[in-house]
């Protein structure tokens, strides 16, 4: 089976400070991907990477056999219309109604008559259990709803590839089961791939099919769930377990000492 | 919002927008005294124009019948020449009197037409040949001065 | 090194302005090859006259009525002791028609329409909305800069001249109804001073270019504006800062040209 993205070997720095450090990925079609590791570790850089968003320092991601930063603006842009992406707090527009919001991408890109689009956004909805919001702002929605909602506009053009960033952030622990069942339904239901940015692991672990973690910009570890359960590694021990201490040390110190920070001499 | 009374909302701003602008133009303004018809150019020297503007007023017996269009100097024989146009539907006589006059004592300067008594009529592009300039303030009291002054020896 | 120092403080802040204006020159560009949809799709132009037209007019009417009556008292008050009470009219028209209708009302414009603007591009920035609408393939240049800035100077100019005609309608209301001024002297003397070309016309033309200078800054600092909730409060308090200045720049600017020597 091929690759729908393929990262190779990508370098990305940012300011002189390095981020992502020579990472090799490969998404197949069909799969739900995790992508982890601790904040700040470059997993957001990685998606925006692969929007097209910013464009790498060396290497290349390919989208669907494409070099993505190598497009023009309208190429880019074409090819952003089969991705789907789904921001961290949803993102969605709050001047327009939640009906609106499902239907923006349809009304933006295709010529389809009102009466379609309405059906085709009641569809969406109902896919994320919330067809009786469709009148309702976001504002008035909670977070695991609106959520749910941003889902349904990310899937609304039936993407290839959907990206979520940090898709669990914030949620009480049923919304997450929700939003975590729907990323595996939606990918089996449209056959797309999905691309799962996250550091919550218990949840991932759930439904994806393969998993790699990133420190410090490398890629420290990959496997399939079960592997990653199983794996004594410190690094992917730690993080699966959420111990304190470990290769991620507590104290984040700098280049000075403890004494010369708090300026007592030896 | 609902679409319709969105439309509503904006279309009575733009309208009353739009009618604020008429109404400036024909209430507050003088578009309705503007280039209602045809217009003919005519000119005229004057010694000495005072005050008078481009777009100042041009009197009839009191009636607006055209506007000083430019202001120059006559470099040949240092005067003043003065263009304006004036409404094709008065015709005045070639011996009419043009007087640079002013509306109250520090009102706006404007041109008075004092018709003359001829059969013929002024063509576009002519002149009138009789003028009388604008009366200057400090030249009437520096008169009045030296009168006095000599009066007293 | 105190000298070098300020030296250098000074030199940073400048090239930080060229910078900018060189920002909002590409993005002034921006908007106006991106503004297709605008026309397109209209409704997206009218829905935001509404948020800085319609939502604009009850300040701007009730301050032009306001500016009007204060100008009918103070210049009745000058006017008698020359015996000139019949030029009040004059008076008001030109000072409204000229000057204070456009230079008020863009005022009053940046404070209400700018920083509104500003804030709601802030924080669609802050809340990732214009990063999203970019995933979607959807230009926010052209779907949510484009249609505000043809909504705000379509607006400018039309609110300007609801303000001076609800100052003249001020003035009148004082010096004619109240005071007892001639009314035949109040509005002929009016309309033989106010020249349509010469100040409406141009009044109008002032209008615009303030509306022009507002929203591209407003729209600009919102664009720009760190995605943080002080970031969206420092571009909203610049907005206004910096639209204020320019409107009366420009002001001085125009005035020079327009009203030179005449």
């Amino acid at each position: 089976m091929s690759a729908l993205v393929e990262i190779q070997d990508v370098n990305f720095s940012y300011d002189q400070r390095a981020i992502l450090n020579g990472i090799n990925m490969s998404f197949g079609k069909g799969k739900v991907i995790a992508v982890m590791g601790g904040s700040g570790c470059g997993k957001t850089t990685l998606l925006r990477l692969i929007g097209g968003a910013l464009k790498p320092t060396r290497g290349s991601v390919k989208f669907d056999g494409r070099i993505i930063h190598e497009m023009n603006q309208r190429e880019l842009y074409e090819a952003r219309r089969k991705m789907g992406v789904l921001f961290q707090f949803g993102a969605l527009f709050t001047d327009m109604s939640v009906f609106d919001n499902v239907a923006f991408q349809m009304r933006e890109h295709t010529n389809l008559p009102e009466e379609i689009i309405h059906d085709l956004v009641m569809l969406k909805l109902h896919a994320v259990g919330l067809r009786g919001t469709h009148a309702q702002f976001p504002a008035e929605l909670s977070g695991g709803m609106a959520r749910r909602v941003a889902l349904a506009r990310t899937v609304a053009l039936d993407p290839m590839l959907i990206l979520y960033d940090e898709p669990f952030a914030g949620l009480d622990p049923i919304s997450l089961s929700v939003v975590g069942q729907l990323i595996r339904k939606l990918n089996d239901a449209l056959g797309a791939t999905s691309v799962v940015v996250t550091h919550d692991v218990q949840e991932s672990l759930k439904i994806v099919d393969y998993v790699y973690f990133i420190a410090e910009g490398v890629i420290v570890a990959e496997g399939t769930p079960d592997e990653i359960r199983a794996s004594d590694k410190p690094f992917v021990h730690q993080f699966v377990h959420g111990e304190i201490d470990g290769p991620i040390p507590f104290q984040h110190a700098g280049a000075r000492s403890y004494a010369q920070d708090l300026k007592v001499s030896a | 919002m609902e679409r319709t009374k969105l439309d509503l909302w904006v279309g009575a701003f733009v309208v009353a927008g739009i009618a604020a602008i008429v109404v400036l133009a024909l209430k507050v303004g003088n578009l309705s005294t503007y280039n209602v018809s045809e217009t003919y150019q005519v000119s005229a020297h004057f010694t000495n124009v005072g005050g008078l503007k481009p777009t100042a007023s041009v009197r009839s017996a009191g009636v607006l019948v055209g506007r000083v269009t430019s202001i120059t100097l006559d470099a040949t024989r240092y005067e003043a020449l003065v263009t304006m146009t004036i409404d094709k539907r008065y015709q005045f006589p070639i011996d009419t009197f043009a007087n640079i006059l002013t509306s109250g004592l520090l009102g706006e300067q404007y041109i008075g037409l004092l018709p003359g008594g001829e059969e013929e009529m002024l063509a576009a592009g002519s002149e009138f040949k009789k003028t009388q300039s604008a009366i200057v303030i400090e030249e009437l009291i520096g008169k009045f001065m030296f009168n006095k002054a000599s009066g007293a020896e | 090194m105190p000298i070098a120092k300020s030296l250098r403080a000074v030199g940073h802040r400048a090239v930080n302005v060229v910078w900018r204006i060189g920002f909002a020159t590409r993005f002034l560009y921006l908007t106006l090859t991106h503004s297709g949809m605008s026309f397109r799709r209209f409704q997206l132009v009218v829905k935001e006259l509404f948020a800085s037209g319609v939502m604009s007019l009850i300040i701007i009417g009730v301050a032009g009525l306001f500016v009007g009556i204060v100008l009918g008292l103070q210049g009745y008050e000058t006017l008698k002791r020359y015996g000139s009470e019949s030029a009040l009219g004059s008076l008001v028209a030109l000072s409204l028609v000229r000057e204070l209708g456009p230079v008020l009302a863009a005022l009053l414009f940046a404070s209400r329409a700018g920083s509104a603007m500003t804030a709601e591009i802030g924080l669609m920035k802050a809340t990732e909305q214009i990063a999203a609408m970019e995933m979607m393939a959807v230009s926010p240049i052209a779907r949510v800069i484009a249609p505000r800035f043809w909504a705000g100077i379509l607006s400018m100019p039309l609110l300007a001249a609801i303000f001076s005609a609800m100052g003249v309608f001020g003035g009148y209301v004082v010096g004619v109804v109240l005071i007892g001024v001639d009314e035949g002297s109040f509005w002929s003397q009016m309309q033989a001073t106010v020249d349509f070309q010469h100040d409406i016309l141009n009044g109008v033309l002032k209008s615009f270019v303030f509306g022009v200078a507002v929203t591209v800054i407003a729209l600009f600092e919102g664009f720009d504006a760190p995605p943080t909730a002080e970031g969206v409060s420092g571009a909203t308090t610049r907005t206004v800062v910096q639209s204020s200045l320019a409107i009366l720049l420009l002001d001085v600017i125009l005035t020079a040209f327009m009203f030179r020597g005449a």
